[in-house]
């Protein structure tokens, strides 16, 4: 699997996300910088964690403007798979591959916690690893994650099977209480209409190894490595 | 208007914080009037802060070698060999008075300053604690502070991309008008790539890197020294900086990836009194002189005159000397980070600190004796007066011993301090393996087995009643903080916050806590590699407690053998090791439930802590016990009640006196564990205990949803989870 990870001047999840694709594909993804303009021939490109340039204004907003992100889309218009963790979701939300937007949590504070997500649906290049309805446990860290959309929107998300996760809580319930941040309808993380896209909150490649807390994250890269090495 | 123009009075002279003496000092060494650039140099190096006028005498008795120590006090940050050509690099400094005039840009750039403090040496930061100390929860600033500085540490550390895996928070009115904000930061590098801030050579460049120099924070470390009048807190606002955790991320990318091109001869950051004590700092400590030429700073505004420009604090500053012919390389390195560079001066060989200012020389000062020659006081000191012990027998046993813990753990200081480190990114790095909420947080070090532990502590009550046990306890309890989660302790940092030092009797707490802490660190050989000290923390005459906060690092050499406190499996056994409890004198049962805060703190048998220590350290690594879980605040059943709420698993022990059970529950004694095993184990730990000669007794057994204290007390999980869980968040959110 040829992989890269995009990296911002305020990117801090980039070596979490660059050890947890090389522990589970056994290759080390490269990393490119934001100012490039051109990518070369890959399989998957990820948006890491973190506050990419500061995130002073709206989360994402200057990233999705930035010399990489011409290049990210074109890329994602072609059919490359492109994975947006937590800052890259909102930067996914930003540049328009995916609807809707992140807005402040609803506590208002930033929250770091373990918390547990439910796979919506097996059927992406993300998600295959996964069984429709598997509950895992994984941690959030964030201040924006509140997840927005018009009903419109929401419609077609579920209308299309394109929520990949909600926030549920350890039973499977998606209770108000499971969505600390808020989000409409529990929303963790949404495909695109291809579904080569998925952006999502919560941090998969914090939990690969026991060692971590848990290992939930590992069947998200292993689906992805299974299914790009095939292609 | 110019320096020439500026007379320098009595009045100014004063509000610069110079005593007369020490002007008079100043007249004598350079022979003439200084300019008023002159004067704030000299009151920026030579105020408490930065000079440690009056506690250097007393700071050098402390241990601060052994075989690990690469670096102790004097650097950026102390240094400590881990093998395998590592080394850990940390430290802890206060951000006391800004947290409490703007809370969270207060504590934000405290973090941010000692972050910078770390990778200064070259070291990526792996780790940042906290030890917050506020004012009574019923006082109307105390929210509005505790949201402020939580917010402001989360808000930096976040952003910059480092763990904040633990701290400490306590409440005592005694802190009303002064809250504590102390922060500590550790970082990785290899043994052999540490760089230090002393300059070499003749005629190499200075280097400014980072963000641009603006108005803000002059005449910080001054406001640092003083105490606050009423009213003054307002007034003081503008001397607050304001922190940018994205430029500290930029600035440590930029200066690491420097660090391996071979430019950098010497590097510090500017913090306290910015521009003046970096440039003083380099050159007093390489034998050097320094000129500066202010017109080639990159500024923020126009206008800004030499004196602002050499007392500001704007932050995400440094300042390097540089070999002349990687000059290029390194600036491409800088704009590729999008920082400024400029090169500023050079170092000299006349031991003078020089800077020009649109062509005019505005201050030449001899920079040794700015720098490490500055004053010192030896200033006078009474030993603390002891409290009366309190009569065990006078103390009386609560009407409920089931409601006495409940009261216990929903008190603001032993409440769940959930509500403050979920605001707080401590996973980030995706190496941490012990969260925030057990006895040290802990993070692996990836590519070797080995993990590094973190604590800070202090009790400030006991510190009060007694600071040379105070202090003494302080490092026993951080000692022991790290040995219950399988580390070896390696060395210490400590950050020494006391009221003014001016008063012999704030000036023999200082004293006697020192003796404290040298005692417990010399017996331990857990040596004192950085810190800080923080005096004047006072307000309208009330000083706060002493508090000498402790903040330890330890090693475990292989991460798979770490201890939590979490209780784990139906049917272990649990063993209280050490001796029965019953000292009550300072305890936290004595505060909260029967409303007095009178006696002496429990001793600190230094070498049955050793003793002891070593046991369990032993018993971890060899996995014959499963949790373990270190006995303070609050005695026995309450680190039993936190083993069980970590695990949601209940517990059962007997007390030997179920009529009188008071001190074995709530004592304070030190050097004890509580600690399980799975029956089978119980000979190998006991008979392990006995050929230490420690006491191992077992007390009881892990299972059901209640914890259960045969006789004496029967609550279930969820009922002491309600109080201990909520009382932070229903303080913070309450309506008012």
């Amino acid at each position: 699997m040829r992989s890269a990870v995009i990296i911002f001047p305020g990117s801090n999840r980039d070596s979490d996300m660059i050890a947890a694709l090389e522990h589970v594909g056994g290759t080390k993804p490269q990393a490119i910088w934001h100012a490039e303009t051109e990518l070369p021939d890959l399989d998957l490109i990820v948006l890491p964690g973190g506050f990419s340039y500061g995130d002073y204004l709206r989360t994402g907003a200057i990233a999705a403007r930035s010399p990489v992100m011409a290049a990210v889309v074109k890329a994602a218009q072609r059919g490359t798979a492109v994975l947006g963790v937590c800052n890259g979701f909102q930067i996914l939300c930003e540049v328009g591959l995916l609807p809707g937007i992140l807005m402040r949590n609803a506590t208002l504070n930033f929250i770091c916690r373990y918390i547990h997500l439910r796979v919506e649906t097996a059927d992406s290049v993300f998600t295959r690893g996964y069984q429709r309805g598997e509950i895992f446990r994984c941690p959030v860290a964030h201040g924006e994650g509140n997840f927005r959309a018009d009903d419109g929107t929401l419609a077609s998300l579920r209308d299309e099977d394109r929520i990949a996760f909600r926030y549920v809580d350890e039973t499977g319930a998606a209770m108000s209480e499971a969505n600390r941040n808020g989000s409409v309808d529990n929303i963790a993380g949404i495909l695109n209409s291809r579904r080569n896209v998925l952006g999502l909150m919560p941090h998969p490649e914090n939990v690969i190894e026991p060692a971590q807390g848990g290992t939930g994250g590992r069947k998200l890269f292993e689906g992805l490595v299974a299914a790009l090495e095939l292609a | 208007m110019s320096d020439a123009a500026i007379l320098i009075t009595p009045a100014l002279i004063a509000e610069h914080g110079l005593k007369p003496d020490e002007y008079q000092r100043i007249l004598d060494l350079i022979g003439r009037e200084p300019t008023i650039t002159e004067l704030g140099i000299f009151s920026a190096m030579w105020n408490e802060h930065c000079s440690y006028k009056s506690s250097k005498r007393w700071l050098r008795t402390l241990p601060t070698t052994g075989n690990r120590v690469i670096y102790g006090p004097g650097e950026n940050a102390g240094a400590v060999d881990i093998g395998d050509g590592q080394a850990v690099v940390f430290k802890m400094e206060s951000h006391n008075h800004p947290s409490f005039i703007e809370p969270y840009q207060g504590a934000a750039t405290g973090v941010g300053g000692i972050l910078r403090d770390v990778f200064t040496m070259g070291a990526r930061p792996i780790a940042a604690l906290n030890a917050l100390f506020f004012g009574a929860p019923d006082h109307p600033k105390t929210r509005h502070l505790v949201a402020g500085v939580v917010g402001g540490i989360g808000g930096y550390g976040n952003s910059f991309g480092v763990p904040t895996i633990g701290g400490l928070t306590s409440f005592d009115g005694r802190y009303n008008g002064n809250i504590l904000v102390n922060a500590f930061a550790a970082g990785l590098v290899d043994s052999d790539k540490i760089f230090t801030l002393q300059a070499e050579g003749v005629g190499r460049p200075v280097v400014y890197l980072g963000s641009k120099t603006g108005r803000d924070g002059i005449h910080g470390a001054t406001m640092a020294s003083a105490e606050f009048g009423g009213g003054d807190s307002e007034e003081k606002r503008p001397t607050v900086q304001v922190g940018d955790p994205f430029s500290e991320k930029l600035l440590l990318e930029a200066c690491l990836e420097l660090m391996t091109t071979g430019a950098v001869v010497a590097i510090q950051d500017m913090g306290a009194a910015g521009l003046t004590s970096s440039a003083v700092e380099m050159g007093a400590k390489g034998n050097l002189g320094i000129r500066l030429d202010l017109d080639r700073v990159p500024v923020r505004e126009p206008g800004m005159t030499a004196y602002e420009m050499m007392l500001s604090e704007s932050q995400e500053r440094m300042l390097m000397v540089l070999r002349p012919e990687k000059k290029a390389k390194a600036e491409a390195i800088f704009r590729k980070w999008a920082l400024d560079f400029a090169i500023v001066g050079e170092t000299t060989d006349d031991l003078r600190f020089r800077v020009i200012h649109h062509d005019t020389e505005v201050a030449d000062l001899p920079i040794k004796e700015l720098g490490d020659q500055a004053p010192e006081y030896d200033r006078p000191h009474i030993d603390p007066p002891l409290p009366q012990a309190i009569d065990p027998e006078k103390i009386p046993p609560p009407e409920d011993y089931g409601e006495a813990l409940i009261q216990i753990l929903s008190a603001p200081d032993m409440a769940s301090r959930r509500w403050i480190w979920e605001q707080y990114d401590h996973l980030v790095q995706g190496n941490t393996i012990q969260r925030p909420g057990g006895d040290a947080g802990v993070v692996r070090l990836p590519g070797t087995r080995k993990a590094l532990a973190f604590t800070v502590d202090v009790t400030p009550r006991y510190c009060q009643a007694d600071p040379f046990e105070g202090g003494k306890q302080a490092v026993a309890e951080c000692w022991r903080n790290l040995t219950a989660v399988g580390a070896e302790p390696l060395a210490i940092t400590d950050n020494l916050n006391f009221g003014n030092p001016e008063r012999p009797e704030i000036m023999g707490q200082f004293v006697a806590a020192i003796a404290g802490i040298d005692e417990a660190c010399t017996t331990l050989a857990f040596p004192v590699v950085s810190g800080n000290v923080s005096l004047y923390n006072e307000t309208n005459g009330i000083a706060i407690p002493p508090t000498p906060a402790i903040a330890g690092v330890g090693l475990l050499l292989d991460s798979s053998r770490m201890a939590t406190l979490a209780l784990r499996n139906e049917g272990d056994v649990l063993l209280l090791v050490g001796r029965s409890g019953s000292h009550l004198g300072r305890s936290i049962y004595l505060r909260e439930v029967a409303g007095r805060d009178e006696g002496l703190p429990p001793p600190v048998d230094l070498n049955l802590e050793k003793i002891t220590g070593d046991l369990i350290r032993r018993l971890i690594t060899r996995g014959e016990i499963a949790t373990c879980h270190d006995i303070s605040d609050g005695g026995l059943i309450v680190a039993l009640a936190e083993m069980a709420l970590a695990g949601n698993i209940g517990a059962s022990i007997s007390s030997p006196d179920p009529e009188a059970p008071l001190g074995w529950l709530f004592g304070e004694d030190q050097a004890r564990y509580l600690v399980s095993c799975s029956p089978g184990d119980i000979g190998a730990v006991t008979s392990a205990g006995a050929n230490s000669k420690v006491p191992v007794t077992p007390i009881g057994s892990v299972g059901g949803d209640a914890v259960n204290c045969e006789g004496v007390l029967a609550i279930p999980l969820a009922k002491l989870r309600q109080g201990y869980e909520n009382w932070l968040p229903d303080f913070m959110s309450r309506p008012g």
